[in-house]
């Protein structure tokens, strides 16, 4: 086979599509990846002789490079086969189309967060809830997706106020979904569970996520509701759904402010002694109200790396003292790491999650490409709206919305990723970059995406390349779902 | 100790040319499918009583084992007698046997209730690997194809895996084809496991060949190395990695189910770590990963002072190698390596691998406390290969182990 990769240097061997990258936890070595997100450490010399091309043949440097399809010694059809079809698997998500639906069954909250992401409405307020007519043809969109495995969740505003919503919608895919796979899942607060509704959540196999930001004092301050006591009642929610659901299909969602900043060990010990074993730590979104209160609840993103770091190693310990628990942005971005697979993670995506996996059904009958373009068309900037949901999906795909976001979708193609050595682990999230930097294209080198992921790779290649024995068994569990902290096999 | 696989015979009235029976008891060979003159009953069995030869002779029975005391009456019925066996008990009901007249012979080609069956379909090879157990020989066997296809509607329809091995079974192009087909229609619930370098799988018209293979043949298919320049040295053909690898592409994306076999020694063993990172990089759709300690014949013996490493030092490599493979979620298994010398974190993994008639214990297993699980050694494999850290366990270490 002729390939334009064939001719070769001096060295005997010629280079394959390759990125690199200088990292500070790497220690004066150089990240090298393919196009797979396959790595290797090389050495400043090392690195120089691959790209002078006299890296001489058979020392430990060179079979790494040739082993991973960093390079070819002239024969090039078999090593881009394999590439190809690493490729192939590590972007399998790209072919299946929009698997995760989002429904907003209502825009009221009794909660008034000041960091929510979403432009909320008060309990009593009416007009925020999903009519009839909306939610069926909802069902028809989500069900038109070619995706062979489906899921539906619905958040809000608070869900669980607009239950006869949930309750439609669910039984309607349910009916219809005939032979296919559907998950359905709920981020809610958890006030307003009764037996009656967790025994319907139970029957359909829900997963919950109940938002739970840390101690009660960090909790309730960030989450006030009327009456106080935010946490005691989300608690009381928690407990009937580990009851009805099973602990396991119940998870927590960290959002990290400024002041649950201060104590990562602390956040990490109460949602564990809480019976939590799967922790989500989200940093604050720039979206919807976020902007507006960046002010009070906001800080920088060295902040929270410091915060997640500390967090992560007070986990890890925990991990080493015998109890599994987990940390699920680490196990995505150590899934794309360490393995041939996708995490299937719809912001962590390149082509973009954004629309090719994920809609969202507005309250009022509107799709987005993404929950934060939903809360941008809140405020008032319609760029991710596709349509409503009465149009068939065929045409909310064609929509100007969708051409906008392609623009931004491809990682490997923006401006500050496409030499980065991260960003086949990495996604492009390009609602994020329109929304921060005014368009969807905009250099990623100087966002916070960036920055945020750039310090958690570098954390996590840290601790893989200098932690301990048990430390890398624990990571490597996460990333392949299979957990044994005693380092079992588990055959 | 094992039974071997042949035995001297007296053969009467059978003429010249090799034949092959299914042995089986009276009561079995009554009611047996299949063409009596394909079939000898056991009259040492005691479930066939006593019986009148000539009127097996009359229904036309292929023949008859009996003792010597049969002799008269079934050279009077002209009913073929085989007797005398030097070893009475290689032969059983149920086996298919091939029985040559002169000299007098008799040997298994399958074992009922035997833990590994296969058919030899060729001694000619395309690679040449420095640790062959079974070199192979350049010289026209294509009668084995013809025998194969003879043995199969005599095998028991409730086998559950029949091996196929070589040399090279692809070399047999379409036949290999003609004889899966055969399988899957006499055999359709047995699983085949075919042993093969893949190399000539590199050729997608060959894969199309065998697509009856598809859900019922697993590919056994080496890998020796991560790169090219030491695969190709182990299976000494210059271009054997690349096409290997193509060939097992060629087969997965037509359905088929890989598994990637690796063979310890001193050359194979310090690229085996890369080998695993390897394959859960390229190739996480293999069906089976199997990690081997060697059996020394053939090459092996004679490539002794290139290949020898201290089992005991292979064991640590291949069991973390194993455990690497598993925690990723990729069926593995280790063969051909005691238990005493691989950590007790890969026993879950370890496997009886070793055909029942060329498998044994050493001296030093004699009072071992897990010796009924252990896959034990090659009798080929004496106490110069078996290294000096083999050891029995003790009950008392294995339950201080397991508190």
């Amino acid at each position: 086979m002729r390939s334009r990769f064939a001719s070769r240097g001096p060295g005997g061997f010629g280079l394959l599509p390759v990125r690199s990258t200088r990292l500070p936890s790497l220690s004066g070595r150089l990240l090298v990846t393919n196009e797979a997100g396959e790595f290797a450490l090389l050495t400043e010399a090392e690195h120089a002789a691959l790209l002078d091309g006299t890296l001489p043949r058979g020392t430990a440097a060179y079979d790494a490079l040739l082993a991973r399809h960093m390079i070819h010694e002239g024969q090039v059809a078999v090593p881009l086969r394999l590439l190809a079809t690493k490729l192939r698997t590590k972007k399998a998500f790209v072919l299946e189309g929009p698997s995760l639906h989002i429904m907003v069954p209502t825009l009221r909250c009794d909660h008034s967060c000041g960091y929510c992401q979403v432009s909320r409405r008060r309990m009593d307020e009416a007009g925020y809830d999903m009519s009839p007519t909306h939610a069926l043809a909802a069902v028809d969109r989500i069900l038109e997706s070619p995706a062979k495995a489906l899921t539906v969740e619905f958040q809000g505003g608070e869900p669980l106020l607009a239950f006869d919503v949930i309750q439609r919608v669910t039984e309607e895919v349910t009916r219809r979904a005939a032979g296919r796979s559907v998950t359905f899942s709920m981020t809610s607060t958890l006030h307003h569970l009764t037996p009656e509704i967790a025994a319907f959540l139970r029957d359909h196999a829900f997963q919950l996520s109940a938002s739970i930001d840390g101690p009660a004092a960090v909790h309730d301050s960030n989450r006030p509701v009327p009456g106080g006591n935010s946490l005691a009642k989300t608690l009381q929610g928690v407990a009937l759904a580990r009851e009805v659901l099973g602990p396991a299909n119940v998870a927590a969602i960290t959002t990290v402010t400024r002041s649950g900043l201060e104590q990562p060990e602390a956040m990490v010990n109460a949602l564990v002694s809480l019976g939590f074993r799967s922790l989500f730590l989200r940093s604050v979104s720039p979206f919807g109200f976020a902007v507006r209160s960046a002010r009070r609840t906001g800080y920088d993103m060295a902040a929270f790396l410091a915060f997640y770091e500390r967090a992560l190693r007070r986990i890890l310990e925990l991990n080493r003292g015998g109890l599994a628990v987990e940390e699920a942005y680490a196990a995505v971005l150590l899934r794309h790491m360490l393995t041939p697979f996708h995490s299937g993670y719809l912001d962590l995506r390149s082509p973009a999650g954004a629309g090719l996996g994920v809609l969202v059904y507005d309250h009022d009958g509107s799709v987005y490409a993404s929950d934060e373009g939903r809360m941008l068309g809140a405020t008032g900037d319609p760029t991710f709206r596709l349509g409503a949901v009465t149009e068939p999906l065929a045409q909310l795909m064609a929509s100007a919305a969708m051409e906008t976001l392609a623009r931004g979708g491809v990682a490997e193609e923006q401006p500050g990723c496409r030499d980065c050595a991260l960003v086949p682990w990495c996604g492009s999230d390009p609602v994020h970059h329109h929304a921060t930097a005014g368009d969807v294209a905009a250099d990623r080198l100087s966002s916070d995406f960036c920055q945020r992921h750039m310090g958690l790779f570098d954390l996590l290649l840290g601790l893989l390349e200098h932690g301990d024995a048990a430390t890398r068994d624990v990571l490597l569990s996460w990333a392949t779902r299979r957990w044994g902290t005693d380092g079992a096999p588990l055959a | 100790m094992s039974l071997p696989l042949h035995t001297l015979a007296q053969v009467e009235g059978l003429g010249p040319t090799p034949k092959l029976l299914k042995l089986l008891a009276l009561p079995e060979a009554l009611a047996t499918e299949l063409p009596l003159n394909r079939v000898a009953v056991d009259l040492r069995h005691p479930s066939s009583g006593k019986v009148l030869l000539a009127a097996l002779a009359a229904a036309d029975f292929g023949a008859a084992f009996g003792t010597i005391d049969h002799v008269p009456e079934a050279r009077e019925a002209g009913l073929p007698l085989i007797h005398s066996l030097r070893r009475g008990d290689v032969a059983g009901s149920g086996d298919v046997v091939r029985v040559e007249s002169s000299p007098g012979r008799v040997g298994i080609v399958h074992r009922r209730g035997a833990n590994a069956n296969t058919l030899l379909l060729t001694e000619r090879c395309n690679s040449l690997c420095v640790m062959c157990s079974q070199p192979p020989r350049d010289e026209d066997d294509s009668w084995r194809l013809a025998e194969a296809l003879d043995v199969i509607p005599l095998l028991d329809h409730d086998i559950e895996v029949l091996g196929i091995t070589g040399g090279e079974p692809t070399l047999l192009g379409e036949g290999l084809g003609r004889l899966l087909e055969v399988v899957r229609e006499r055999l359709p619930s047995t699983r085949l496991h075919i042993l093969t370098n893949g190399r000539l799988f590199s050729d997608p018209g060959l894969v199309r060949t065998v697509s009856a293979g598809v859900d019922a043949v697993t590919w056994g298919i080496p890998l020796y190395a991560e790169v090219a320049r030491v695969h190709d040295d182990v299976v000494q053909a210059s271009g054997a990695f690349d096409e290997t690898l193509e060939g097992i592409h060629n087969l997965a994306e037509a359905g088929h189910d890989v598994e990637i076999r690796f063979v310890a020694h001193a050359m194979s063993l310090p690229r085996l770590p890369a080998l695993a990172e390897f394959i859960w990089r390229n190739l996480p759709f293999s069906g089976h990963v199997a990690l081997m300690g060697l059996e020394p014949m053939g090459y092996a013996r004679k490539n002794r002072d290139r290949l020898w490493v201290d089992p005991a030092d292979a064991a640590a490599t291949v069991a973390d190698a194993a455990i690497y493979l598993a925690r990723r979620g990729m069926p593995v298994s280790i063969y051909n390596v005691p238990l005493c010398l691989l950590p007790r974190q890969a026993w879950p993994l370890a496997r009886q691998s070793i055909s029942d008639w060329k498998q044994d214990y050493a001296a030093e297993c004699e009072g071992c406390a897990v010796r009924t699980a252990c896959c034990g050694f090659f009798i080929s494999a004496d106490a110069t290969w078996r290294g000096q850290r083999i050891r029995p366990l003790s009950a008392a270490e294995m339950s201080e182990a397991s508190a």
